[in-house]
């Protein structure tokens, strides 16, 4: 591939800048107490990946179960309890935080010109919290585990395991709040600290979709946190709110868990489609098609998304009226994603398209995300879902969009701001090569898992009829090429740190704020503080500010 | 924007008052924000939304009660029965004081007022003491009558009022149907998570309330830096307001049917 619009500077003088949030201080304690939002999103990045790998060890295990039609690898509890574990880290641990604490923690201010977040000291203390919670979650795996599923269904946690539900429990309690503040601390600065001229509909649209995301942090962590301590009362003292003995309604844990579990889905995936909103137009070289569409369909995104949480409960005796609502309202849902998708697509027609790492997993992503979100279409259907509800179906359709979908953002916003964050550039032959075999391995690890859903393999067991063995296998031999793409990043990306080459402030030639100050930056991002004068992705203005450059310099 | 922007200077507000461009700040102010208003009022936006997502944490609660409440109506009156007016009503009072000594304590913070503020922070503080007292009266009350769910719940008082003089002497219950009579142990269920949710939320508040004083008397908030003080009087109010649900939901609502 020969096109591409990677400029960098002249490798021979050009030199990372000395002063940068990096060089600025140093000592474990600098960034330990830091706060600055740069910082801290890096000690996300680094916490974040830990998390990660031992969720994806965790789904190693499984799939290395699931090779054979028996349960030989471990026993049945042990892999409810690797199940179990795999799905809290991943979800709480790793998808949730992943692209609002490390990209856009690091990068809201500097698309909004601001010198930091509104409130720095709450940014570290979210990062200390996840951190508590994070641990707590290791050390109830290592003591003895939890096995109720992620979702903690009652009455299966309060009264018939005998695992560590309340330690698991207090951690994503802990956890939650962590991403509250987060989320609370992203609509303060979106709402205060813009520099002058970002006007609302200036901004990027990754801000856009980090104040949606935002605000389902806000409003629905609140209520799982509730449920917790009602779970953790129910437990230790037999309250009797969930216990059907006692007149309470194990139901009515369903309907708060999910109140927040549902919009949770759209905390991971809203931010990961800001990332591709910002790729797709770098490298189509156009502003992205319907921005204020793009814009408020995100917020559409956040407000339906809170009136859909029913559609997890079709089969758990919810009555059929109220089937039949949250089945259209799930419906309504997925027209907003549908604009995104769209926009997203009619923003590469005509455009000058060039074929690097971010924009590999953006077409990956965007391939991914659509048979993901149409599948949850066939499970918002009640009829379908009956059938497929509980079956490996489920587990294709949210892998597909959380692996398929949110995974590929993450990773195409790591390599995309990559040069922004380190000042240097990651080696590009092969972080495409690893975009091209995550998305094989994990086609082969998921498709097949659709057609094993339909023909009714269930969930949640360590041991299946042997016919189903021949999909299983699939899948797990696609679960390891899934896994080398994983791993190809963290060495190449590491090895970049020190060999790759010097990134200047715009390699992409992008238009946002964030690329028209060094990489890495300064601890206030800028040295003046920016006036916006022109419309988000606006490569016309760009063109004239590198020949205003150039007169000035000539 | 004026000049001093311009100047990437690092760390914290500098000791002196002025940045290298000369232009005067006061020292509270924080270095990322351009002024004192932006972060007055990037503050107090803050706090509002943190009361938005505790408005969210007690929901969960609310709705729980709404729906048992619909469920187990006869349950859930005579249960209330067994809660005692006077000290709720004096506990209402008591906190609606609290909030008052609190929003004048604001007041004096915002009009330099030292000593008033003091005054005030230990009013509110002592009062929130006081409110915490009363609710160990009641809570002493619930223990010994066996009213706190779990293994020693006792249904007596339901199943059979006239063993329960102090209550059937004023209200004279009907016995309730054995199931029905279960169901009063979701009314305590939901009183001691509801009313204990905002003890913890009272004792937290105490506990900033103490922090604020010893800061109050070192003059830290009659200096025009009044942030804190008003974003704390906005908990305290909010913690007062789910007071003032609590109360005629718990104590009040059907009492008499």
């Amino acid at each position: 591939m020969s096109a591409t619009i990677v400029s960098l500077p002249d490798q021979s003088t050009a030199r990372i800048p000395k002063m940068n949030f990096i060089t600025k201080e140093n000592g474990l304690l600098s960034w330990l107490l830091t706060g600055d939002h740069k910082r801290i999103a890096v000690l996300y990045i680094i916490s974040l990946t830990f998390f990660f790998f031992i969720g994806g060890a965790l789904a190693g295990l499984i799939r290395l179960e699931l090779l054979t039609p028996q349960t030989d690898l471990m026993a049945a509890d042990t892999y409810n309890k690797v199940f179990t574990m795999h799905g809290v880290i991943m979800v709480f641990f790793f998808l949730v935080p992943s692209v609002p604490a490390t990209l856009g923690n690091f990068l809201i201010p500097l698309m909004l010109g601001a010198k930091d977040l509104a409130l720095p000291k709450i940014n570290l203390l979210s990062w200390y919290l996840y951190v508590a919670g994070g641990a707590l979650a290791i050390y109830t795996m290592a003591s003895g585990g939890v096995d109720t599923g992620w979702t903690f269904t009652t009455p299966l946690s309060t009264h018939y395991v005998n695992t560590n539900v309340l330690t698991t429990g207090l951690a994503v309690f802990i956890a939650g709040f962590s991403s509250i503040f987060t989320g609370l601390n992203f609509i303060v600065t979106i709402h205060k600290m813009r520099c002058p001229g970002m006007t609302w509909f200036r901004m990027p649209l990754f801000v856009w979709a980090h104040y949606a995301a935002s605000i389902l942090m806000v409003l629905g962590t609140p209520v799982v946190a509730i449920a917790i301590v009602l779970v953790a009362l129910e437990r230790t003292i037999g309250i009797g709110v969930f216990d059907p003995t006692k007149g309470g309604d194990p139901l009515l844990f369903q309907h708060l868990f999910w109140f927040y579990s549902h919009p949770a889905v759209y905390i991971m995936i809203l931010p990961g489609m800001g990332v591709i909103s910002e790729t797709i137009s770098t490298f189509s070289r156009k502003r992205v098609f319907g921005y204020t569409a793009v814009a408020f369909s995100s917020v559409a995104i956040a407000v339906f998304g809170f009136f859909v949480w029913a559609h997890h409960m079709f089969i758990m005796g919810i009555s059929n009226y109220a089937v039949l609502v949250f089945s259209l309202l799930t419906m309504l849902v997925a027209v907003p994603s549908a604009i995104k998708i769209f926009n997203w697509t009619f923003t590469l027609y005509k455009g000058s398209i060039t074929f690097e790492t971010p924009m590999l997993y953006t077409f990956g992503f965007m391939g991914l995300f659509t048979i993901g979100g149409l599948t949850g279409v066939f499970l918002g259907t009640s009829g379908t879902d009956i059938h497929l509800t509980e079956t490996y179906f489920i587990v294709a359709h949210f892998h597909f969009v959380m692996v398929g979908g949110m995974l590929m953002a993450f990773l195409a916003g790591i390599h995309f701001w990559w040069p922004k964050i380190t000042g240097r550039m990651y080696p590009e032959k092969i972080s495409q090569l690893a975009a091209v075999v995550t998305f094989i391995g994990f086609n082969f690890t998921f498709f097949p898992q659709f057609i094993l859903g339909t023909l009714g393999m269930p969930r949640r067991y360590a041991a299946y009829p042997p016919e189903f063995q021949v999909l299983n296998v699939f899948s797990t031999a696609g679960a390891s090429i899934l896994g080398v793409g994983y791993l190809l990043p963290i060495l190449y990306l590491t090895w970049s740190l020190k060999y790759g080459e010097i990134a200047g402030n715009n390699p992409w030639q992008a238009t946002g704020l964030e690329w028209q100050t060094q990489s890495p930056p300064l601890t206030e991002n800028f040295a003046v503080t920016p006036i916006m004068d022109h419309e988000a992705y606006d490569y016309e203005w760009l063109e004239k500010q590198r020949e205003k450059e150039v007169a000035s310099v000539g | 924007m004026s000049d001093s922007t311009a100047i990437a200077h690092g760390g914290h507000a500098a000791p002196d008052n002025t940045h290298a461009g000369g232009h005067e700040h006061p020292a509270y102010l924080r270095h990322h924000f351009e002024n004192v208003e932006q972060q007055a009022d990037a503050a107090g936006f803050a706090m509002w939304l943190f009361l938005l997502t505790e408005v969210m944490f007690f929901g969960g609660l609310f709705t729980a009660y709404l729906i048992y409440r619909n469920w187990y109506y006869p349950a859930f009156v005579e249960a209330s029965h067994q809660l005692n007016i006077f000290w709720g009503t004096l506990n209402t009072a008591v906190l609606i004081t609290s909030s008052f000594t609190m929003a004048m304590g604001v007041w004096c913070a915002e009009t330099r007022k030292q000593r008033g503020l003091v005054l005030c922070l230990v009013l509110t503080f002592i009062l929130g003491l006081g409110f915490l007292g009363i609710k160990t009266v009641e809570y002493k009350e619930k223990i010994e009558k066996h009213h706190v769910p779990g293994f020693h719940y006792s249904l007596s008082s339901f199943t059979d009022p006239v063993s329960d003089p102090e209550i059937y002497k004023e209200y004279h219950d009907k016995p309730l149907a054995l199931d029905m009579a279960r169901h009063t142990e979701v009314y305590f269920s939901l009183y001691f998570a509801m009313t204990g949710m905002h003890a913890l939320h009272m004792i937290i508040g105490i506990a900033i309330l103490g922090f604020m004083i010893f800061r109050a008397r070192a003059g830290a908030y009659t200096s025009g830096h009044v942030t804190f003080v008003e974003n704390f009087g906005l908990y305290w109010h909010f913690v007062d307001i789910v007071w003032i649900f609590l109360f005629p939901l718990l104590y009040l609502i059907s009492r008499h049917q």
